[in-house]
């Protein structure tokens, strides 16, 4: 039975509660540090990214090919067959205007995420990027975009190479 | 296989609040416990636990499950905990299904448990993790971004208005004005819910869930003991889990297939054919209003496209031919993660058995089904449960 106006536990605490000390709480802040190591296949991605090209990888029994790249086909959980150079094309997949942080503070320029289907991948893969140079209203799904690379000196193998994609 | 017949037979609750006063450990054990007598069940008779919460990073305590091991009952007892994101209130009860279904044990209690208050300055921040950490992370995404990426693909491929997603709100946090456990129960306009703040575009405010602290449990037994136990017990007649790829721009996120293969498995072990006709009542998760109708249509109980018409024309209000979050959803009543799961489950139970009071479905029901999404955009898990006859 819970029937509407019965009495559950769990008290609901207000920031005055905190002011005025009538609950108490302790704090810590735990200090991880990782280093990832971005392996095999990642390793050959991020080397391209410095070189100014996207690479994806091949499976010939699923006939695909796939970005971001991975050594094994998860669909006929095989070795992928070789390594292909895609275009830095692409068109819009989907895409939002994002207006916070993580933490809920107000951006004073909109963030515009999107998913970007790559061209010379096959049909539906993409990757996640940003777009720029464009006024967010006019963002379309189906839009061609490019990428806008860092200049070659300043490169340094990261996902960031890209500084982001733009309407062509 | 030979599985065995088992019944949910007790429930409990506590409120959904932003931030309570009560630790973890107080939650899990007022769920718990409420659980328990519900049923008068002593725990001596409970011989397993499951406990159901979701990122460690919450509570920043690592082996939380562990941590909240006495505070569920499983003091001195065979214990497991259960994580699929937010996919963990409804796979929970279905790792406890299982070691009773299985004939392991006679009884099983399952809690689900999420304080998230505790992670400052925003538990959002215990979900920046989940993206890849060499090809997203560096881009800085955050939580929204992904739903407003996957619910604008689906509003763009079926040219849905977006006024027909804020109806979802608008159902749901009306529903939870009747329910003791809301946190956000509102009478709200489509208006109201357009103007408010658009946070990550095509998504407002009021189309998201809260952030919440709360806990909910359920006791579970074998057919045996479940007949000794009540005159009323309400079966699991199906269950059903799946997991798509954590590659997930190279998805098409109009649709979550993962959702449409755990609905099957489940319709199938239940012996459903028709799930429009045969499921009576539905808590889909609805963590953002477009979510619920994209379930609705993975769950296949609308097509394609088609759940914001049935919402538009009430079939899923709770006075409708199959009502959706009668409870007031996660949209209304909050969302503790795993906790939010489970009180789908816990609600279920309450409307089979004709016991949710005000929140009670007209259509007397006999069916309803439970269903919880999460992970990377990844998992759908399912409970089908059967009021006995």
């Amino acid at each position: 039975m819970l029937e509407t106006g019965i009495r559950l536990h769990g008290t609901a605490l207000e920031e005055e509660d905190f002011k005025t000390h009538r609950v108490f709480y302790t704090t810590d802040i735990p200090k991880l540090q990782y280093a990832w190591d971005c392996g095999v296949a990642m390793g050959h991605y991020l080397k391209g990214l410095k070189q100014g090209k996207l690479l994806g990888t091949y499976c010939k029994k699923c006939k695909r090919t796939v970005i971001p790249p991975r050594v094994f086909c998860e669909l006929c959980f095989r070795n992928m067959d070789k390594w292909v150079e895609l275009k830095d094309t692409g068109i819009v997949n989907t895409f939002s205007i994002c207006y916070v942080t993580w933490d809920m503070k107000k951006l004073i320029y909109p963030e515009i995420p999107a998913v970007i289907e790559i061209d010379g991948a096959s049909k539906g893969k993409g990757i996640l990027h940003l777009l720029a140079e464009v006024d967010p209203k006019q963002v379309k799904l189906g839009m061609k975009v490019k990428a806008v690379w860092k200049p070659k000196s300043e490169r340094e193998g990261s996902i960031l190479d890209i500084k982001y994609f733009k309407p062509i | 296989m030979k599985l065995r017949k088992v019944a949910v037979v007790g429930a409990g609750i506590t409120k959904f609040v932003r931030r309570a006063q009560e630790t973890a450990k107080e939650l899990s054990y007022h769920a718990t416990k409420m659980a328990l007598d519900s049923c008068n069940m002593p725990l001596e008779e409970i011989d397993s636990v499951v406990h159901g919460t979701a990122p460690d990073a919450f509570d920043g305590v690592h082996m939380k499950g562990e941590y909240l091991s006495e505070a569920s009952g499983g003091w001195r007892k065979p214990f497991m905990r259960s994580y699929v994101g937010g996919g963990t209130g409804v796979f929970a009860p279905i790792n406890g299904w299982y070691l009773v279904a299985s004939g392991m044990y006679d009884t099983c209690v399952v809690v689900c448990e999420e304080k998230m208050s505790s992670c400052q300055p925003h538990p959002q921040g215990a979900f920046l993790t989940i993206f890849d950490h060499t090809t997203e992370r560096p881009l800085g995404p955050n939580l929204l971004w992904i739903f407003a990426l996957e619910m604008n693909r689906y509003m763009q491929v079926h040219k849905i208005p977006r006024e027909q997603i804020a109806l979802v709100s608008v159902k749901n946090k009306r529903n939870a004005l009747d329910h003791p456990s809301a946190q956000l129960g509102a009478e709200l306009t489509v208006e109201d819910v357009m103007n408010s703040e658009i946070m990550a575009w095509p998504v407002t405010r009021l189309m998201v869930s809260p952030t919440s602290d709360g806990a909910a449990a359920v006791v579970l037994a074998s057919e045996e003991v479940a007949k000794k136990i009540t005159d009323n017990p309400v079966w699991i007649s199906g269950v059903g889990w799946n997991l798509d790829t954590a590659y997930w721009t190279n998805r098409d996120l109009y649709y979550p297939e993962y959702v449409e293969k755990a609905a099957r498995m489940a319709y199938k072990m239940a012996g459903i054919k028709n799930p429009r006709e045969e499921i009576n009542v539905v808590e889909p998760y609805d963590p953002f209003a477009y979510k619920e109708l994209h379930h609705l249509e993975g769950l296949l109980l609308a097509d394609k496209g088609q759940a914001p018409r049935i919402t538009a024309e009430g079939i899923t209000a709770r006075d409708g031919k199959m009502p959706s979050c009668p409870s007031g959803g996660l949209l209304g009543v909050g969302n503790p993660i795993a906790a939010a799961g489970m009180m789908k489950i816990c609600e279920l139970f309450w409307q089979l058995r004709g016991e949710a009071g005000k929140r009670q479905v007209k259509n007397s029901p006999r069916t309803g089904l439970a269903q919880a999404w999460g992970d990377l955009m990844q998992v759908g898990t399912v409970v089908i449960m059967q009021r006995g006859d």
